[in-house]
């Protein structure tokens, strides 16, 4: 009854990479943006701000329909990929990991952000005294006080990927072993006979990782906090 | 040599300030919000002046003509801020080393161990700054500051968070770097106690500008500037010399421009130079030479300039070798009829002379 089939371990295989990879590569932008939007004052500023927080407010069909726009194969970026590079992104699990970053981006960076505005700007007037430029600076002072909200950004987007369902069933479509990530896999197996067995088994993996994931992130936040008070 | 001519414009005041602070400590003095922040943040280049020249010797931080503005990393300025501002995620050691290893080796003129030492701060190295009290902090700040090599230090009210037990613990850590380092500092106050235990040159602040820059001992005996230096207690700052460590019960004798002053024992040795701040309203004058009264000190002096105001008090600015001033009601300079040029007695209770009116000044420098 509680192990899995060839077909959930799959999906829950899938959902790892997905989220894993959707993480990885939205990182460095999630932190350059966080930056952007903590230190810098630009034209314009209102504007990035709302686009890069759509996702938490617009339906996530929205969200998956206008990558779909955009990034498949006939679409404006699609095109260009798919014939320059030969990368497809649309109905691929790679197009799965687009769109759970997309998603994940506006708590990742609000999480980077938050922890990045309470860094203290007379360390960083310190550093620049001490001979540090505006890039070393960055990364021996502003960075390494951000840690916390990087990481707590970081558990956020992989937790938010690991359930994205709307924007990814959108833009790639549902398809076994390529985009059928576990909340895909838990949809479908309710929406056929005799699937609940299954779906009940994925519900209890879906629990158990969005809890591991929170405990991982207490335990790191702890052991940050400890190394800067001893 | 710093060479500062600035102007611009600081939130609701407009700074114009020129000055030159040559080697030794220079005090950037004046009440708070009078610029004095704003002008060394200029200097560090966390600021930006609208219009000036900022120069070391031949080396220009800022020229608006020239176009030049160096960024803060490449003018080689240390700065002990007045909070610390040590890095949390780094041990002691971290935060000395981080401006250290900046330095090419070929550049560095302060060595690790040496400055260590200096500030006493060996049994610290591997302390997170969250775990120290402020006046280990301070120390730290001041010897991170020192470990980047810089050319001048600047120092913003490093002591005005502390209370009157840690300041005292670092006052003589400055009065080291001041006098075994040669190397200059501006240093920002507005308590001018630190200012006479410590300054050679004297820059009076007062809104946005610079009002009087000279000796302390010039300055202080200036009853014009009053209002900016003895806006709490007019004295003037005498220098003197130890010159007998015990006259009996319990004295000692200070010689202050030729003339012998007797204070409460300092346990401090012959021939050592000392600052003497005394009190405008311990002095007392008298137009005989009086007898037979306690007060052991009767300078002879000439009247200068009488400071009268519309209020009972006056002050007069005494010349008894050296610039001395009497605080005495408007009453009594009527009733002796006290004139500039009249030859008068200066009192000078020798009790009213304590440890806080004392700080040992720097070693003779000749520049």
């Amino acid at each position: 009854m509680w192990s899995l089939t060839a077909l959930e371990n799959e999906a829950v295989i899938l959902s790892l990479r997905v989220a894993f990879w959707a993480v990885l590569w939205s990182l460095p932008l999630g932190i350059f943006t966080a930056w952007l939007l903590a230190r810098r004052d630009f034209f314009g500023k209102t504007l990035v701000n709302g686009l890069i927080h759509l996702p938490l407010i617009v339906p996530p069909v929205v969200v998956g329909y206008l990558l779909l726009i955009m990034l498949g194969r006939r679409g404006v970026l699609g095109s260009w990929l798919h014939d320059w590079f030969g990368i497809a992104i649309a109905f691929t699990w790679k197009g799965a990991a687009v769109a759970a970053a997309v998603m994940a981006f506006p708590l990742m960076v609000r999480a980077i952000r938050l922890s990045m505005d309470e860094v203290d700007r007379r360390l960083e007037q310190a550093a620049r005294t001490l001979g540090a430029g505006p890039f070393r600076v960055f990364f021996t002072v502003t960075l390494p006080l951000t840690l916390p909200g990087i990481l707590t950004g970081t558990i956020l987007a992989f937790a938010r990927s690991l359930g994205e369902f709307g924007a990814t069933i959108t833009f790639v479509s549902n398809i076994p072993g390529e985009t059928r990530t576990l909340p895909l896999a838990l949809y479908t197996l309710t929406q056929s006979p005799g699937g609940e067995a299954g779906a009940l088994r994925l519900v209890v993996v879906a629990v158990v990782l969005a809890l591991a994931a929170l405990m991982v992130s207490e335990v790191l936040a702890r052991r940050l906090a400890r190394r800067q008070e001893t | 040599m710093l060479e500062v001519d600035v102007r611009g414009r600081f939130g609701n005041f407009f700074l114009d300030a020129r000055f030159t602070a040559r080697a030794g400590l220079t005090a950037l003095f004046g009440r708070s919000g009078s610029g004095k922040t704003s002008l060394i943040n200029l200097l560090a280049g966390l600021a930006t002046a609208e219009d000036g020249r900022i120069a070391i010797g031949n080396q220009v931080l800022y020229d608006s003509k020239a176009g030049i503005d160096l960024a803060p990393e490449h003018r080689r300025l240390g700065y002990v801020f007045q909070e610390g501002r040590l890095f949390p995620h780094m041990s002691v050691r971290g935060n000395l080393e981080y401006g250290m290893n900046l330095v090419p080796v070929e550049d560095r003129h302060q060595n690790f161990p040496r400055v260590v030492d200096l500030l006493d701060l060996e049994s610290l190295l591997r302390r997170r700054p969250k775990t120290l009290s402020g006046g280990e902090k301070q120390r730290v700040a001041i010897a991170r500051a020192l470990l980047a090599s810089p050319r001048l230090l600047l120092m913003d009210e490093p002591l005005a968070a502390l209370d009157t037990a840690r300041k005292n613990e670092i006052l003589p850590f400055i009065e080291r770097l001041r006098d075994d380092l040669g190397l200059p500092i501006v240093y920002v106050s507005h308590a001018i106690d630190e200012v006479i235990r410590l300054a050679d040159t004297l820059v009076l602040i007062a809104d946005g500008g610079v009002v009087a820059t000279g000796g302390v001992e010039e300055l202080m005996g200036r009853l014009d500037l009053n209002p900016h230096t003895g806006r709490f207690e007019a004295g003037a700052v005498l220098s003197a010399i130890v010159s007998r460590r015990d006259t009996g019960f319990g004295l000692c004798e200070l010689t202050v421009a030729g003339k012998r002053l007797l204070v409460p024992g300092l346990d401090l040795p012959e021939g050592t130079r000392l600052r003497l701040r005394v009190r405008a309203r311990d002095v007392s004058l008298s137009l005989k030479p009086p007898v037979e009264i306690s007060v052991l000190n009767v300078l002879e002096g000439v009247v200068r300039e009488i400071d009268a105001g519309d209020g009972p008090q006056a002050n007069i600015l005494l010349d008894i070798g050296a610039p001395l001033i009497a605080r005495v009601t408007r009453r009594s300079v009527h009733d002796l009829d006290l004139r500039p040029g009249k030859v008068v007695h200066a009192l000078i209770k020798a009790v009213a002379i304590d440890r806080h009116s004392l700080a040992q000044p720097e070693q003779h420098r000749d520049d």
